[in-house]
């Protein structure tokens, strides 16, 4: 397919579509897996090995992410029978996914590895609950975290809400624009049928939700579900063998920040998002412009997270985000569908990895909807998008991933169908 | 030394390695506001670090600032987390911008000091005050004394100032 003239790049033209996700892999997402991180882990591993066509034995490098609440890859990669030559088990959650898939590019490219594997395992609900409730909430408070926990200022939720409300004084976003971004996803996981809530919710639904830090309500907020996702990342010319089309990687942005990390409202407007750097790096590596995006992935762990990621990597203009998520373009059979898995706000919370998988089947067009099999054993997608039906995008060529740790970090990533 | 106390049930402490942030809280002990002033650029920061972060110089020298200003953002939690909250929600956390300063080193920045709306004793405010609260309120720093040698800057209203009409609040009460 035609896509733009490739103008002030910073990754080689080269290395685009050079690596290739080839395979995805997941647990069921659910509360009380009676499981290990470990055996969550490896079931997932498993399953992205088999997806590609290849051995689990084949994976030769590893990466991973969590906050201490997982199992290193050393662990990992016997219980798959994979001898590594490269690992790293980062600290990290949101915005993690696509900063590791640059991260495999530079250590393949290095000539380091030949096929990684990428993990994410966790017990978000019945281990380490990722809200921020349970043992994490009575941890003492030391140091520089005076300056926010001994305030009450300690889940993702209150972290961001500044934010959140500063928008919507700035640029007068409406709770109902807002409530938008769950009731959109929400339709997009009623046709999931992995997604761990399936029911289509209302924006009055989510408006009479009990709050849970002003600006939040409860439907505002993620899912925390237990469960593990992986995927595969070679070389395109490698992946001309595998079970399935590729997704391309046109481009990474990983771990791109708002200036003063240490407290980063203490510079630049605090509505603003760090999309408004890492825009200016992920386009030009990818050679695409928001326009050229067919879907995007943008994460949703609050309604607000998707809106603003949107918004400061360009998708409309700034202060546009809530009309831009209230508008239909985001929905299934809209210009630019969003988290067509129903994403962290319903079909389950993996840090990131879902929206990634979710595209990279996309980009295969054979989304796992509930249309059924023609002759070929392949969906026949219907394009019919009333609840229960079909989730597959038609003729979706490019997709961009907008990844958030907060509002001062984020990765982003394009890939296109091979 | 290390400081350690307890408030409302959460363990504080600061390690005697931490001299940033030992300085910090000593002064608020005494019911002083200090901030870090870089030696070369002049440009006071918030919270205590270890480096100028527009200028980079590692000199500075701790300088008393007014403890006034107006609220730039809030939040109102309903549904505390951490144990030692859940009896006094709902708590608002303030961000708020220090009149000194303000509008530099750009027009978007400004001192944006972190507290709890509270009384001007330095308890956790009461509802009725809560609801009053938003952004463009006129507040003044006070302190919460958690131990000999130990506590934490937080807002009042300012009962001095000009108050705006109507601060911005969230629209659904």
């Amino acid at each position: 397919m035609p896509l733009p003239a490739d103008t002030d790049v910073s990754t080689p033209r080269y290395l685009r579509d050079k690596y290739a996700i080839v395979g995805v892999g997941e647990t069921t997402y659910t509360r009380g897996s009676d499981k290990t991180t470990r055996a969550l882990g490896t079931w997932a591993l498993r399953n992205a090995a088999d997806d590609a066509g290849i051995k689990t034995s084949d994976i030769d490098g590893m990466l991973s992410y969590s906050g201490n609440d997982s199992t290193s890859a050393t662990f990992m990669a016997g219980d798959i029978g994979a001898r590594l030559n490269f690992y790293m088990d980062c600290v990290g959650g949101g915005s993690s996914t696509e900063a590791l898939i640059g991260i495999a590019i530079g250590v393949m490219e290095a000539g380091l590895c030949n096929c990684v594997a990428i993990f994410r395992a966790m017990n978000g609900f019945s281990q380490v609950r990722i809200g921020g409730t349970g043992a994490r909430s009575a941890t003492p408070v030391g140091g520089d975290m005076l300056h926010n926990r001994a305030y009450g200022w300690q889940s993702a939720g209150q972290m961001f809400s500044p934010t959140f409300m500063r928008h919507m004084y700035d640029y007068g976003t409406t709770p109902e624009q807002v409530a938008m971004v769950k009731v959109v996803h929400s339709e997009h996981a009623s046709n999931n049928p992995k997604a761990y809530y399936k029911k289509r919710y209302t924006v009055d639904d989510v408006l009479s939700s009990r709050i849970i830090c002003k600006p939040l309500h409860l439907l505002d907020c993620c899912v925390e579900t237990d469960n593990a996702t992986a995927i595969i990342v070679t070389r395109a010319d490698r992946a001309k063998d595998m079970r399935h089309t590729p997704a391309l990687i046109r481009g990474v942005v990983g771990r791109c920040n708002k200036p003063r990390m240490d407290m980063h409202y203490q510079a630049g407007p605090i509505d603003r998002v760090a999309g408004y750097y890492a825009r200016n790096i992920l386009w030009p590596n990818a050679g695409v412009g928001p326009e050229d995006i067919d879907a995007t992935g943008a994460y949703d762990a609050f309604t607000f997270t998707a809106m603003l990621q949107l918004e400061d990597y360009g998708f409309c203009k700034k202060g546009e985000g809530g009309e831009y998520v209230s508008s239909g373009i985001t929905r299934l059979g809209g210009r630019r569908p969003n988290n067509t898995s129903g994403g962290h706000l319903c079909e389950g919370y993996t840090h990131g990895m879902n929206m990634v998988i979710e595209n990279v089947r996309q980009l295969r067009h054979d989304v796992d909807d509930s249309c059924p099999p023609g002759a070929d054993g392949k969906r026949q997608h219907t394009y019919d998008y009333r609840e229960g039906g079909c989730r597959q995008v038609k003729d979706i060529e490019v997709t961009a991933n907008l990844g958030w740790a907060n509002p001062m970090t984020t990765s982003g990533m394009v890939m296109r169908r091979g | 030394m290390s400081l350690q106390g307890n408030y409302l049930g959460m363990s504080l402490s600061i390690d005697d390695l931490d001299h940033e942030n030992l300085t910090y809280f000593g002064h608020c002990a005494r019911h002083n506001f200090h901030l870090q002033k870089c030696d070369d650029c002049g440009l006071l920061r918030y919270p205590p670090t270890t480096g100028c972060p527009w200028c980079a110089s590692p000199r500075a020298s701790w300088t008393a600032v007014e403890g006034k200003g107006e609220v730039h953002s809030y939040e109102e939690v309903h549904h505390a987390i951490q144990p030692a909250f859940k009896s006094h929600t709902p708590y608002m956390v303030l961000l708020v911008d220090l009149d000194t300063q303000k509008g530099k080193p750009s027009e978007h920045e400004a001192l944006r000091v972190v507290g709890n709306l509270t009384t001007p004793e330095g308890a956790l405010a009461p509802p009725d005050q809560v609801r009053r609260v938003g952004i463009g309120t006129r507040v003044r720093l006070v302190f919460s004394d958690v131990a000999e040698g130990l506590s934490l800057p937080q807002w009042t209203l300012d009962a001095t100032a000009k108050q705006p009409d109507q601060p911005w609040r969230y629209p659904q009460e």
